[in-house]
């Protein structure tokens, strides 16, 4: 046997090089912070620079060995072939486990070198701590590319071609959707890390939350997008028609990004009014353990999902790194216990500061039912030896009323009074978007919404909308006084009061997406024929006609397309081209979904069977209505997101 | 402290609120997951049940017309008739495994709502039978190739 020296032994041993290096740098940082060395602390920043130059370097030789078809790496030959288009080339590197970790691991180092550029000369109590978290989150990392899932791994003898991408990953959705959500879930590594800094040094005031608080937005933003894009993709590829299935896939996503968002919330209350310290770092050490468990629960192959991947031994990397990551933060939680009493108190119920709260326990409740539905058949198996599972009906039942009422909180948080509201005060900023909500209500009754939920959910809507019009037409108004035009007025205060109005236009954004998720929920039509050629069917208005079938070969798949004339009355609407792939490593054809994107409703075919003469083909017709409105309101939040984040102009930095 | 009173009061309010949402959640949307052996050891009609098995080779019966579609799930020991109404989906095939929700009819046969055709990311054995024949099925198809 010869020696061999190829990509896979020079990745691997880039791997193992930068494990060191975490390692090394985050005991010189540990040690650094503990006992003031400067120069342990500049070795543990040269290390973390070497790491996310190392990560980069796995990343690059991944990259190159998919472009050039280097089939020696098991990896590469799983995830690509011959006939994989450019571009899924370089997207594949994140197309299954072991590459979606170097892209977590990527992530998280470049959050790190970040952290180092900004920090080591503005915090330098905090920094040496918070470098030696994120080192050692990067260690863990490195380590399960090195061990239980390796991703440059040698595949001998070399295959002369690869298995493929997964057909359903060939999509624009699977470039964008793995990497915003990881920039979601290594975004909350830092918090995460500052809260861990600021509880080793007891400096448990409200530091850490306002150094953070651009970093919470961002990730809490990039979460969000990740969600939506997977909605998204779900929609457009997986052929079911739905966006959202409370897959454990999704679930293991949606947890964190519900501690998050009252994370979010709730460190507000601690930089206004100096409460809640404890709950505030209960909080970002559960977004961030969940970040963690996601990843367990999806891989370890505990929970049969319908999209489930590849099992393995890195289940039990990650459920020790959690226990670890829990028992560490929670031990450094409970040593400060006695500086972690908060200076305020509650004043009132009817206060800003308990309408977060409320905010807060109901997206923490909305976590936990979700967490409990997703374990719900481990439980019961463990305890009754029966296998069952709790689907949509059940995660429907429990979210809708706690969604609805954070709606209503959603309202009535950015207006009320802080410590205690007036009647005087509550009249005057909510008897108008009130009574709007309800006239609006009313007038949807009256055209003919029978929904209830539907008729609940567009009242409260228009009612937050109308709280935000109101609060930003008198601070309009009243810098009009002072001499502006409108424009310069809204302008002025966008710009002026961008945290405040940043958060209106996100919370803006989430309502288009919660009309979008009642509409979508309670109007869309399907229904499902087999027609010959020149036969229609009919669905809410509109005629698909059955053109013909046409067959066609791709680079790396043959394809069997359907035509079909879409008309709404007279009026042509567009023809679609729904189509069946059939790729050779597949045992089964892979649906190819094809829509008519509508600002109301979408027109959306899916070709099921058909007869091999083309005569006739079955076709799943589906209406969906409102659907757009949840990819809008991602545009809404990503404009409300850049305006928070804004530096603000009240005070100079 | 009576204010402190009033916070446990609204506390165990939304704390009991919770337990019976989950709870009737639970109750209401529990799916039993079976196996055919299982499911024939004591079926109960109007339970909503997962059953899960192999599509027996030689049983899958597809009307295209009435959309009805027919199949045997086994499971080595026993084996239930399945039946559907709708195209089967992308990953279902005879000799493969499926799950499909539904409940037992009381005549002899399980009704399927749904059916749930597991994929994974794993590449499975090359040539299916039910693939062999794309290359055919282009042929016959012939149609002219028109760019989208």
């Amino acid at each position: 046997m010869t020696l061999l020296i190829g990509a896979p032994e020079i990745g691997y041993a880039l791997t193992v090089v930068a494990l060191a290096l975490a390692l090394w740098g985050g005991a010189a940082a540990v040690t650094a912070a503990r006992a003031g060395r400067p120069a342990l602390l500049a070795s543990a920043e040269r290390a973390a620079v070497g790491v996310w130059a190392l990560i980069t370097g796995c990343m690059l030789v991944l990259v190159h060995a998919f472009l050039t078809f280097d089939f020696s790496i098991r990896y590469v030959a799983a995830n690509t072939n011959r006939g994989t288009p450019f571009y899924y080339r370089i997207t594949a590197l994140w197309g299954a486990l072991e590459g979606s970790i170097i892209l977590w691991a990527w992530l998280l180092g470049l959050y790190t070198l970040i952290v180092v550029i900004r920090y080591r000369r503005r915090q330098p109590e905090l920094y040496p701590w918070v470098l030696t978290v994120l080192l050692a989150i990067l260690a863990f990392f490195l380590l399960v590319m090195t061990v239980p899932a390796p991703p440059f791994e040698r595949l001998s003898p070399v295959p002369p071609d690869g298995r493929g991408l997964n057909p359903l990953l060939e999509d624009s959705g699977m470039i964008t959707h793995p990497v915003a959500l990881y920039l979601g879930f290594t975004g909350f590594t830092v918090p995460f890390a500052f809260a861990m800094a600021a509880l080793a040094l007891g400096r448990t005031g409200e530091e850490w939350i306002t150094i953070t608080r651009r970093w919470t937005i961002i990730a809490w933003y990039f979460l969000s997008l990740g969600l939506l894009i997977g909605g998204w993709w779900s929609y457009h590829v997986l052929g079911w028609g739905g966006y959202w299935a409370w897959d454990p896939v999704e679930n293991a996503a949606f947890m964190p990004w519900l501690t998050g968002t009252a994370f979010l919330h709730s460190v507000m209350i601690q930089e206004r009014r100096r409460m809640l310290k404890l709950w505030n770092l209960t909080l970002i050490i559960l977004t961030f353990g969940l970040t963690l468990f996601g990843t367990f629960l999806t891989r370890s192959g505990i929970i049969g999902s319908v999209h489930a991947f590849t099992q393995g031994s890195i289940g039990v990397f990650f459920l020790t790194f959690l226990a670890l990551v829990l028992l560490t933060a929670f031990s450094l939680l409970a040593w400060r216990l006695d500086r972690l009493k908060g200076q305020g108190e509650l004043d009132s119920i009817v206060s800003r500061e308990s309408v977060f709260l409320l905010n807060n326990v109901f997206l923490v409740a909305a976590s936990f039912a979700v967490f409990f539905g997703t374990i719900f058949p481990l439980l019961y198996e463990a305890v009754w030896q029966e296998k069952v599972s709790v689907g949509g009906p059940y995660f429907n039942a429990i979210n809708i009323p706690l969604f609805l009422g954070l709606l209503f909180l959603m309202g009535v948080g950015p207006l009320i009074a802080w410590r205690r509201a007036s009647i005087e005060s509550l009249r005057r900023n909510f008897l108008k978007p009130v009574l709007a909500g309800v006239v609006a209500a009313a007038l949807l009754r009256m055209i003919g919404v029978g929904n209830a939920l539907v008729l609940l959910a567009a009242g409260l809507v228009v009612f937050v909308a109308g709280t935000m019009v109101l609060d930003f037409w008198r601070a309009a108004r009243a810098r009009r006084r002072t001499g502006d035009g409108w424009r310069a007025a809204t302008i002025g205060l966008l710009l002026r009061q961008n945290r405040r109005y940043g958060g209106f236009v996100v919370h803006l954004g989430i309502l288009v997406v919660a009309l979008g998720v009642a509409g979508s929920q309670a109007w869309s039509l399907q229904t499902e024929a087999t027609l010959a050629k020149g036969e229609a069917i009919e669905l809410g208005g509109y005629r698909v006609r059955f053109d013909g079938l046409d067959a066609s070969e791709e680079s790396n798949h043959a394809k069997v397309t359907g035509t079909f004339s879409v008309t709404h009355g007279a009026r042509p609407v567009d023809v679609l081209q729904p189509a069946k792939k059939f790729y050779p490593q597949e045992q089964t054809p892979i649906a190819y979904v094809d829509y008519r994107l509508g600002f109301l409703e979408d027109v959306y075919l899916v070709l099921g069977d058909f007869a091999r003469d083309g005569s006739h083909a079955t076709i799943k017709v589906q209406v969906n209505r409102m659907v757009s409105w949840l990819w809008l309101g991602g545009l809404v939040l990503t404009l409300g997101t850049v305006l928070a984040v804004l530096p603000d102009r009240r005070r100079p930095a | 402290m009576k204010r402190r009173a009033k916070f446990l009061v609204g506390g165990a309010v939304i704390l009991a609120a919770l337990v019976y949402l989950v709870y009737a959640g639970v109750s209401q949307s529990v799916v039993y997951f079976v196996t055919p052996a299982e499911l024939l050891a004591a079926p109960a009609p109007g339970k909503t049940y997962r059953l899960g098995g192999m599509v027996q080779p030689g049983s899958l019966v597809w009307e295209p017309r009435t959309l009805d579609l027919r199949f045997t799930l086994s499971d080595g020991k026993a084996t239930v008739p399945v039946r559907h109404k709708g195209t089967p989906p992308d990953l279902f095939a005879e000799g493969r495994g499926a799950v499909v929700e539904g409940g037992w009819s009381g005549d002899g046969y399980f009704k399927a709502t749904t059916i749930l055709a597991k994929h994974s990311e794993e590449y499975k054995a090359p040539h299916d039978p039910s693939q062999a024949g794309y290359k055919e099925l282009l042929k016959t198809l012939r149609a002219p190739q028109e760019p989208r």
